[in-house]
């Protein structure tokens, strides 16, 4: 038909002209489904035949034995050790849990005393009671929630874990451990490496020599010396230096070598992002009378920031896992708890061990994947289409 | 929110409110990168409600030259005086003339991350500390002048390349600009495009707008400029009314240039 319509319009000089529009189609069968799937997917080329297979066959080597090990073999109920040895059971002993259950005030709190643990609990809680809707952005009183957050819930807990005042028992942090350390140093460090990592960024970006070469120089030193050594410096070598009479306690020395370390790196992931902001957006901000801090803030600092979220979450999730260092100048985080745990002589088992390392690497886990997914979450949502 | 009709003051483009018929003023200036010698004595006078058109090959320092006015640019010898006001290393004074001087860029520039309407509120609010409301309103005046009040609430990456240069005019409009510079606006965009902006323009210099184009629309040069001015080589060549400029170029390197561009 149509071809017969554009014949008759050659005759009268025309080429082609299209007479109806085409609408569009649904794709051919072949194109969708599971086995279009694993065909696009999984089977496209040898080498991807070669890998799904590699892929199957990792996950056959390590998922059945794991699960194996930590349900199947384990042992779930139990008073001591003679629960999890093989020799008084008769079968193979996976994971002993009862040593996790006897132990897990410990891990939890350290050795924070056993009738001041509801203080302990409190943080948590209110923590958790403040974090949980700052995070779902549904949630209305945005700024309320952070100035709870970031400003009033610090104080609370400061007051409420070391105590001494309002009637609460001091606790000294010595006695601190396990969980309730971890999440001390690794909060603090978040919290506080963020914004000393703008300024750093900022300062290392800045036009201002003084600034600037303060900021390399802070930046470059810490960053080119091992966490154990700032810590290391932070606590013995720092009261060295103080004037006397000043002490300052021994996990408050910790977190501020661990929020200065963390800053240094913090630091350049900003610096990558601010790099990446053209310089139209500079001008277009400065030509709207924007001065440096309302631009920075306002217009530069939310772009760079949103583009390294995947950076910023990678030094959180890294900060998180080196808290452990703290080990070193005697402070005892979760690890260093189950460390400590080990030696007991009620829970010497061949499985204790593993048992324990299992353990930690589960609690862990959920929190870094918790703040992987949350980033990715993030990201989606701040993403404005503006990269097509 | 108000109609276009019963819009507040503060809304209406500024008419001249002193006895100074001069918006702008380059006497001397010279401007170097290092060693290169990119703006050479430009001695230039803008009237209010002047509309003047600047052409030329690209890196005669025509886009450095209208830079200069609102202080993207530093210049490092003359004097260049906006709206009364001598630009010099004063940042209060680099701020106020920034303030009453718009511009829109050949990349439009707008702030991805924020809405069409908070890039138009935003200047207004942190600048001139006006309040929300009134804000907005002006905001969707502006957005309703340039057509596209419809698409407040999207992100400019949303939109096409002309309705977001149509924003960028609306954003720089929000601040009730005395002057506004126009750096290459329809060089970046599809040629679908360019109408819908250059439309824009000619209602803004109807409305008595003092305009610095840098642009290579002839037509628009035709139909809107009080003058035409061209560079080259990081001076001014010739200047001229628009039809003189057009039928009767003085300068070789004008008639040169023309002939280039006017096939």
């Amino acid at each position: 038909m149509s071809d017969q319509a554009t014949l008759t319009d050659t005759r009268k000089g025309i080429e082609y002209v299209r007479k109806d529009m085409l609408e569009a189609a649904p794709p051919p069968a072949n194109l969708v489904g599971p086995w279009a799937w694993a065909r696009d997917n999984l089977f496209s080329s040898v080498g991807n035949v070669i890998l799904t297979l590699i892929g199957v066959g990792l996950i056959l080597l390590l998922i059945p034995p794991l699960i194996k090990f930590m349900f199947i073999d384990a042992v779930w109920v139990g008073k001591d050790r003679d629960a999890c040895l093989e020799e008084k059971v008769g079968r193979t002993v996976g994971a002993c849990w009862p040593f996790i259950q006897a132990k897990f005030g410990q891990f939890l709190y350290g050795f924070y005393p056993i009738d001041e643990r509801w203080r302990v609990n409190i943080v948590y809680a209110l923590g958790v009671l403040l974090l949980v809707p700052l995070m779902v952005p549904k949630v209305p009183y945005k700024r309320l929630n952070a100035i709870l957050f970031f400003i009033v819930f610090p104080v609370v807990a400061f007051y409420l874990l070391v105590g001494g005042r309002f009637g609460l028992t001091h606790v000294e942090t010595r006695a601190w451990g396990g969980l309730l350390v971890t999440l001390v140093v690794a909060v603090t460090g978040i919290v506080a490496s963020l914004p000393l990592g703008i300024l750093l960024a900022l300062g290392r970006r800045s036009k201002m020599p003084i600034a600037k070469t303060l900021s390399v120089i802070f930046i470059e030193f810490i960053r080119g010396v091992p966490l154990i050594t700032v810590l290391f410096f932070a606590t013995y070598m720092l009261p060295i230096l103080m004037p006397r009479g000043w002490e300052v306690d021994n996990l408050l020395r910790a977190l501020i070598g661990v929020a200065l370390f963390s800053a240094a790196y913090m630091a350049e992931v900003i610096r990558g992002g601010l790099q990446a902001i053209p310089k139209g957006q500079y001008e277009g901000a400065m030509a709207l009378g924007l001065g440096y801090w309302k631009m920075t803030g306002l217009i530069i600092m939310p772009q760079a920031l949103k583009l390294v979220i995947p950076g910023i979450v990678n030094s959180f999730i890294g900060l998180f896992k080196d808290t452990t260092l703290v080990m070193i100048v005697a402070i005892f985080d979760l690890l260093g708890q189950l460390r400590a745990a080990f030696s007991d002589p009620n829970w010497a088992t061949p499985v204790t061990l593993y048992t324990g390392f299992a353990f930690a690497g589960v609690i862990y886990f959920v929190f870094c994947y918790a703040m992987s997914r949350y980033s990715l979450f993030l990201e989606r949502r701040l993403n404005t289409g503006h990269r097509r | 929110m108000s109609t276009a009709t019963s819009a507040p003051a503060a809304m209406k483009v500024k008419l001249p409110t002193t006895n100074n018929p001069t918006a702008i003023e380059l006497i001397g200036m010279n401007k170097w990168y290092g060693e290169f010698h990119v703006l050479k004595d430009i001695n230039l006078n803008v009237q209010r409600g002047e509309r003047i058109v600047v052409c030329g090959p690209s890196g005669s320092g025509k886009s450095t030259m209208i830079r200069c006015i609102n202080r993207l640019e530093e210049h490092q010898k003359g004097r260049i005086i906006v709206d009364g006001i001598e630009l010099t290393n004063d940042l209060k004074k680099i701020d106020e003339i920034r303030r009453d001087v718009g511009m829109v860029f050949q990349h439009f520039n707008l702030f991805p991350h924020r809405t069409v309407l908070d890039n138009c509120t935003l200047a207004p609010i942190w600048v001139k500390k006006m309040p929300k409301a009134e804000a907005n309103d002006i905001a969707m005046h502006y957005l309703r002048k340039v057509k596209i009040p419809e698409q407040a609430m999207k992100y400019p990456g949303q939109l096409s390349g002309g309705q977001q240069q149509r924003v960028a005019i609306a954003r720089a409009l929000c601040m009730s600009p005395k002057i506004m510079l126009f750096d290459e606006p329809t060089s970046a965009l599809d040629p679908e495009m360019v109408k819908e902006v250059l439309d824009t323009m000619v209602s803004l210099a109807q409305d008595g707008m003092t305009m610095i184009c840098v642009t290579h629309e002839m037509g628009f040069a035709r139909q809107v400029a009080n003058r035409v001015i061209f560079m080259d080589g990081g001076q001014i060549i010739e200047s001229n009314a628009p039809d003189r400029f057009f039928s009767n170029p003085q300068h070789e390197r004008t008639k040169l240039f023309l002939s280039q561009i006017l096939h």
